[in-house]
């Protein structure tokens, strides 16, 4: 489809603004917000790439009568996973460096091109603009018009490959529930962690705008799709904490691994709690 | 309270101008609207700024108060940090003079909406259910204050792009538009190649400033971005569209219905 050729009306630029040339009036401290951001951004990017790389430690097996694997590596499913860790359905015998590296594209891609992250680092690291009425740091601007940053515009694609890993991680947390050869089921500190992950990663997906759209906000005539209205419903307040979500899940994500690897590499033992 | 008022206030023209402090003593319960009307009235007659309802629906007297875009009658002196307050035209528009901006850019926008297209009307009238037209009374409210405009980086710091890019206002009138369950335009196209849909970064500037609280991006400009992404981006939106026939009214019909 084309609207070259239309005739709309073009608009008449000119004039010259008014007012003071500083990059900002604002006198409070809109710093602090993308300086947050920045920091838990890179916090976690260097946390999760010293964790993918350094490939040991992400899986408490029978040894210690505890099945958890850490989010960034699951599914397990190459040839050089840790015993135990990788399922039976698909092992990879080809791929031989960190196996955490051939599936983080799929949550990685979604939290990237998420309408809140996009917000996020728009603002923390790309400047642009750093703060509401604080000029933008750059003498040019296309936004989400050209290569790479339209490839924003496949985030409900990402959106179904994180629903399959929401599934793999519940099931995780499902698994987590078993404690091999310590009598059969039970909780742990270390089962909890891996629900509460799987519960706060759904809440994000599912308050993503993409599932929003998806699941109703497309259709005009509510009245005539009452289910799409119903889970249209069900979304929006959901989807007005899609910030709230995107961080509480993000760190949590972090803190999962960082618990799971703890307890593997035998810093402390996961606490049975019935 | 402070027993006296500073308030720095933009002088000018498209010549130049710069910022002139005026001090009065303090009153209580005023909004900055009031304090420059008493600027005018005892220090600076000829101060510009235009106003009219002082209720916060008229959308008239829009200005950056303390770098931040805000209704001069809405926002109370009591509430702003201590020391000087700055009150400058808004940055986006022409000057006319002082406080007061030309924003008759808007208005050209405004004439590109293609506008509300319903099938012929049937026989009794046409019907409508309350949950159809809930979404779209939320950009009913909007004052036309143009704060959104004016905060809006994409044409705030970048001139060039207004010649193609529409800005938050008109994005929720063409949401509103395009969620109408009468409607028979469709304008996703229009909006992706013509009104600069994709040059929004979703910096969410426009919801912070909006003094009608409307939720601009999460309710108009992203639902407006994922149609986009449902007409020209997905291709399984696509496939089912060509098979099950779905067709509205084409961008050049769309675009043909605006002035």
């Amino acid at each position: 489809m084309s609207v070259e050729g239309a005739t709309i009306t073009p608009v008449r630029l000119g004039g010259v603004r008014g007012g003071p040339a500083a990059r900002t009036l604002r006198r409070d401290r809109w710093w602090v917000q993308p300086a947050i951001s920045a920091v838990v951004l890179t916090a976690f990017v260097v946390y999760s790439t010293w964790a993918v790389f350094v490939n040991k430690d992400y899986y408490v097996g029978a040894a210690a009568h505890r099945d958890l694997i850490s989010p960034f590596f699951s599914p397990c499913i190459t040839a050089s996973c840790v015993a135990g860790a990788h399922g039976t359905f698909l092992v990879i015998t080809w791929w031989h460096i960190t196996p955490a590296l051939l599936i983080l594209g799929g949550p990685l891609g979604f939290r990237l091109t998420c309408y809140y992250y996009r917000r996020a680092y728009y603002r923390a690291f790309w400047q642009s603009p750093p703060a509401c009425a604080v000029a933008d740091a750059h003498t040019r601007y296309t936004g989400e018009t050209r290569f790479p940053l339209i490839f924003q515009n496949i985030h409900r694609y990402f959106f179904y490959i994180g629903l399959i890993f929401n599934v793999i991680l519940t099931i995780d947390a499902v698994m987590a529930f078993r404690l091999p050869g310590d009598g059969g089921i039970g909780v742990s500190v270390g089962t909890l962690v891996l629900v509460v992950n799987a519960v706060l990663l759904w809440t994000y997906s599912l308050s993503c705008h993409a599932a929003r759209h998806l699941c109703g906000g497309h259709v005009d005539a509510f009245s005539k799709h009452p289910v799409r209205h119903r889970l249209w419903r069900l979304l929006t307040p959901l989807n007005a904490r899609h910030m709230q979500f995107a961080w509480v899940s993000l760190v949590f994500v972090a803190l999962t691994d960082l618990y799971v690897r703890l307890v593997a590499s035998g810093a402390f033992t996961d606490p049975k709690i019935f | 309270m402070a027993a006296e008022v500073v308030m720095r206030v933009w002088r000018g023209d498209s010549s130049g101008g710069a910022f002139a402090e005026y001090r009065l003593p303090a009153q209580e319960g005023e909004v900055v609207l009031d304090v420059v009307h008493r600027i005018q009235a005892t220090q600076a007659g000829d101060l510009a700024c235009r106003w009219n309802c002082k209720a916060g629906k008229c959308g008239s007297c829009s200005a950056e108060i303390n770098g931040t875009p805000r209704l001069m009658c809405m926002t109370r002196m009591d509430q702003l940090p201590e020391g000087p307050v700055t009150v400058a035209p808004m940055r986006t528009f022409p000057i006319i003079r002082d406080l007061v901006t030309d924003v008759s850019f808007n208005f050209e926008v405004a004439k590109q909406v293609p506008p509300f297209a319903p099938p012929p009307r049937p026989e009794g009238g046409y019907r409508m259910a309350q949950v159809d037209i809930e979404r779209g009374q939320e950009f009913c409210k909007c004052i036309e204050c143009f704060m959104c405009q004016d905060v809006c980086h994409v044409i705030r710091d970048h001139e060039e792009n207004k010649a193609h890019y529409a800005g938050p206002r008109f994005f929720i009138r063409f949401a509103e538009l395009e969620m109408h369950p009468l409607d028979t335009n469709d304008r996703r196209e229009l909006l992706r190649q013509r009104e600069g849909l994709g040059l929004c970064n979703i910096t969410k500037c426009c919801t912070e400033v909006c003094p009608e609280h409307i939720k601009i991006t999460d309710n108009a400009i992203i639902p407006l971005k994922e149609r986009v992404v449902d007409a020209a981006y997905d291709p399984v939106a696509w496939l089912g569209r060509t098979i099950l026939r779905r067709r509205k009214a084409s961008p050049n019909e769309a675009a043909a219905h605006g002035r």
